[in-house]
């Protein structure tokens, strides 16, 4: 208890030099996004057009709402408390029915709520409303760490771990909040992000782009994005998910789509993958037709013996292209 | 009526002899009495209390700064060995451990206990003018089973649980993290600890409305019974219901465990959204489990010291059903997050905002009894004023999380947390207290010291504000809850935070100084201290009440208040 007291002690004082260093550093930090401010008391800054809406809806609608409606009950209270105590009013009144009041706080609270309900359901269907993706991102989460793949870019799964604290104090990044290797994404397009985990539930959560989508194991969740602003983006795992569940972040760097197309070929993969690989798939499977047909004519034309060497030859070649698929991109 | 007088034939058969004591074993240990099985819960509910407040300190002890000087292998914490804190990747699991055991002593062996065990067995009887409960017998069972059931969580806390010592997934037990996640002993006592405190409250719960249903005095109807029972009667409704599905989930969550079923495993089949839905199909209805006898002392105390009867009864009897039946409808805004279909989510918002309604009649009655009223400022009324005020906040940030829009960016945030310790830790937590001190004389016989009550009241004020208010903020700005570190960033106001935790110790150091005073000081108490508005039956008796009450029922009037 005695060293308890003592470390708060130093906890007082190091408070008080902390809300000094965090006006100073709040003036130099305000325009941060995509991370917390310090001392902040808001919503993180919006970056994607669903955070601004959900700006909108907690700063606009519900704060005011919930601010009134807490001042008022507080204004009510005191008012009593002034106006009815037992030296103000020493004789109590001895009614306890009003019927017109309580149809007044009955309804007012539901026409409230009502009137709550119009935007908030405008703001659920838009989270909900993905439009056409250009690009999908599929997130699994591990025991602690975060695989992101591009399922159709060709870019196959790497493994986001938390960039350590020397690391991260080195390079001058917010510690706990930045990953070794990020998840990159074009700006102003529109980002699919298919959600699933492999061992325990784990959630993606990205405060500015107001994402926040559980990682099931056995199931696939789906959330969307777009980024307004290139820069980077931190969030972090959101469902407690066992020991290191504080040291998994997220962090996504949006970037231009010059940028991402060359960041996607340094992963091996390609901005045509799609068409590739159909046009790839395609090709042999007039390769495999040929084939078939090849050997159909030799098998019926042919004696036993060079049929069976066709034959070989066939299977050379319709196994041959995918393998050699990678290569070409 | 028939059967409440064969009942309490049947009773004063055994107990001829008034006011006779048993021996200390005899009276304490094999108790069915329910005023000493009521003591027994609230002396249960104090300690469990104590140790549950003392697992916040920790939380609150390592995030009073950003990095880690708790949960490390070379703290103090360390070198007390009750932790196992033998590398990084334990002690960090331990604080986990931690934060789950909080949790659980909190909601099942703190405010359970102390508002229906403690509170419901005192003063149901009493204010219905019933002799006792109608299960006596099974009343000492509930009390030791949940006894027993602490038992097992705390030693849950020191056997093997995979990653360490202890069950570190958190008091809503999500699958895999319960089963694959944490594969030693620990979680299986966790188990086997909810589900003997489940039957605990289960049986409780069938002798609460076997009681209040039966053995009302001649002339109280339902519709004449004191707010208090009322709550009480409707928790018991809850418990009833809310708590065999949780019994079924963790059995299955077991059997996953144990014997190779795969209710909850994807990988054969089964769905661990599924275990959300039932746990939380019982933990919501739990969260007004905890409230609604609270709301029900409230409206007492209310109604007491501002010497005017309960405005609105039938509103408020009626709010408190409508609370308890939607109670059960909207479960799954818990999990707007886990991927249900946008409709359902729709449902679950429109259902959950209406729960506010209600809630806003009954705050609102709550202060239209004091209005006109003559208020006198004893330290019951602080605590029911208090908690008027801080149970709105705690109120309307729930509006705003019930958005299904906004809890995306909310959800799993310290707003989360904030949100329902208004109405837990500053809600019903200041029910408690106020119940505590509004029947202390009554419960005891001696008169706690005003002076040291009211300044009780004040420390905690600024204290619980003080732990709690800043971490709105930190949710907002987006620090998700059971994070062991956070960024740099979120440094104030958890800094705020943990000095509120300060001032709240002291304010519990108070608390225990009242206890010791009145023990002390032993001032005798009145039967009614509180004078004319302080209308319910239990104030008809004397203070403490004699061992054995109402062996002739008292006859109420229609006009008599409630």
């Amino acid at each position: 208890m005695k060293n308890w007291g003592m470390g708060m002690g130093k906890g007082i004082a190091g408070l008080m030099a902390l809300a000094s260093a965090t006006m100073l550093s709040g003036a130099a930090w305000a325009s941060t996004v995509g991370q917390p401010t310090p001392g902040g008391i808001g919503l993180q800054e919006a970056a994607s057009p669903l955070k601004h809406d959900a700006h909108f809806f907690h700063d606009w609608i519900l704060m005011p709402i919930i601010t009134v409606i807490t001042l008022l009950v507080l204004g009510l209270l005191i008012w009593v408390m002034i106006r009815y105590n037992k030296r103000a009013n020493p004789t109590p009144a001895k009614w306890s029915h009003n019927t017109t009041v309580e149809i007044i706080w009955t309804l007012g609270p539901v026409l409230i709520l009502a009137f709550i309900a119009v935007f908030s359901f405008r703001l659920l269907y838009a989270y909900s409303d993905i439009p056409d993706p250009d690009v999908t991102v599929k997130v699994t989460g591990y025991q602690w760490n975060w695989g992101y793949e591009y399922p159709e870019l060709g870019v196959s799964e790497y493994v986001s771990n938390l960039l350590p604290e020397d690391e991260a104090r080195a390079q001058g990044v917010p510690y706990l909040l930045a990953a070794d290797e990020p998840m990159v994404v074009p700006v102003g397009q529109v980002v699919r992000l298919t959600v699933t985990a492999a061992d325990v539930i784990h959630a993606v959560a990205l405060p500015a782009f107001g994402l926040k989508t559980d990682a099931v194991p056995g199931r696939i969740n789906e959330t969307w994005f777009r980024a307004e602003r290139t820069g980077v983006y931190y969030g972090q795992c959101s469902e407690l998910c066992g020991v290191n569940h504080a040291y998994m972040p997220l962090q996504i760097n949006v970037v231009t789509q010059a940028e991402f197309e060359q960041w996607v070929a340094s992963r091996g993969g390609s901005m045509t993958f799609l068409a590739d690989q159909a046009a790839e798939a395609a090709a042999v499977e007039a390769a495999a037709a040929e084939a078939a047909a090849a050997t159909a004519a030799a098998e019926a034309a042919a004696a036993e013996g060079e049929a069976a060497e066709v034959d070989a030859a066939a299977t050379e070649t319709a196994t041959e292209p995918p393998a050699a698929a990678p290569a070409a991109q | 009526m028939a059967t409440a007088q064969t009942v309490q034939a049947g009773h004063d058969d055994h107990h001829d002899d008034h006011d006779h004591k048993p021996g200390f074993f005899t009276r304490w240990f094999m108790s069915t009495n329910h005023k000493d099985i009521g003591t027994l819960y609230l002396v249960f509910a104090i300690v469990a209390g104590l140790i549950g407040g003392a697992l916040s300190g920790l939380i609150r002890w390592e995030l009073a700064a950003p990095g880690l000087q708790v949960f490390t292998p070379d703290s103090m914490l360390a070198q007390l060995g009750l932790f196992d804190l033998a590398d990084e990747s334990r002690a960090r699991h331990a604080y986990n451990v931690v934060v789950t055991g909080h949790a659980l002593i909190m909601v099942f062996f703190v405010v359970m206990p102390a508002t229906m065990g403690g509170f419901g067995n005192w003063f149901v009887p009493l204010m219905i003018g019933a002799p006792d409960m109608a299960f006596p017998r099974m009343n000492n069972i509930s009390f030791w089973m949940l006894f027993f059931a602490f038992v097992l969580l705390v030693i849950s806390l020191f056997v093997d649980g995979g990653p360490g010592r202890g069950f570190g997934g958190g008091w809503t037990i999500y699958p895999p993290l319960s089963t694959s996640g944490h594969t030693g002993p620990s979680m299986d006592l966790a188990i086997f600890s909810l589900h003997i405190a489940g039957a605990s409250s289960i049986l409780g719960a069938i002798n609460f409305i076997t009681t209040i249903f039966n053995m009302r005095a001649p002339g109280m109807t339902l519709h004449r019974m004191p707010l208090f029972a009322w709550g009480v009667l409707i928790t018991a409704f809850l418990l009833l219901l809310s708590l065999p599905v949780l019994a079924g989930a963790i059995t299955m969550l077991l059997t996953d465990r144990n014997f190779g079923t795969s209710f909850f495993n994807p990988a054969g089949g089964g769905d661990p959204v599924m275990f959300q839905h039932l746990f939380w199909f019982f933990g919501h209805p739990e969260v007004y489990i905890m409230i609604l006898p609270g709301f029900g002392i409230i409206s007492h105390i209310v109604s007491t010291f501002s010497r005017k009867p309960v405005f609105g009864y039938l509103a408020m009897a009626y709010a408190m059903i409508a609370i308890g039946f939607i109670g059960f409808v909207v479960w799954a805004h818990h999990m707007y997050t886990v991927g249900m279909n946008v409709n359902l989510r729709a449902y679950f918002v429109a259902a959950t905002m209406i729960i506010a309604v209600p809630t806003g009649v009954k705050i609102f009655s709550w202060i239209a009894t004091m209005w006109g009223g003559s208020i006198d400022f004893k330290t019951p009324m602080l605590w029911a004023i208090g908690f008027i005020f801080l149970f709105t906040l705690g109120g309307v940030t729930g509006v705003v999380l019930a958005n299904a829009g906004i809890d995306y960016s909310l959800h799993d945030t310290y707003y989360v947390v904030a949100h329902f310790h208004y109405v837990l830790s500053l809600g019903a937590v200041f029910s408690i207290f106020a119940g505590f001190y509004y029947w202390f004389e009554k419960m005891f016989g001696v008169k706690y010291n005003e002076a040291l009550g009211a300044l009780h009241f004040w420390v905690m004020f600024v204290g619980v504000n003080l732990v709690f208010f800043p971490q709105h903020f930190l949710g907002l700005q987006g620090m998700p809850r059971r994070y062991v570190d956070y960024p740099e960033a979120f440094t104030l106001w958890n800094h705020v935070s943990s000095v509120g935790y300060v001032v709240t110790m002291v304010g519990v150091g108070i608390f225990l100084l009242v206890l010791l005073e009145a023990a002390i000081r032993r001032r005798p108490g009145e039967a009614n201290p509180w004078g004319e508005g302080a209308t319910t039956l239990e104030w008809t008796l004397p203070s403490p009440p004699p061992f054995h009450q109402f062996n002739t029922p008292p006859v109420i009037k229609p006009d008599d208040h409630h």
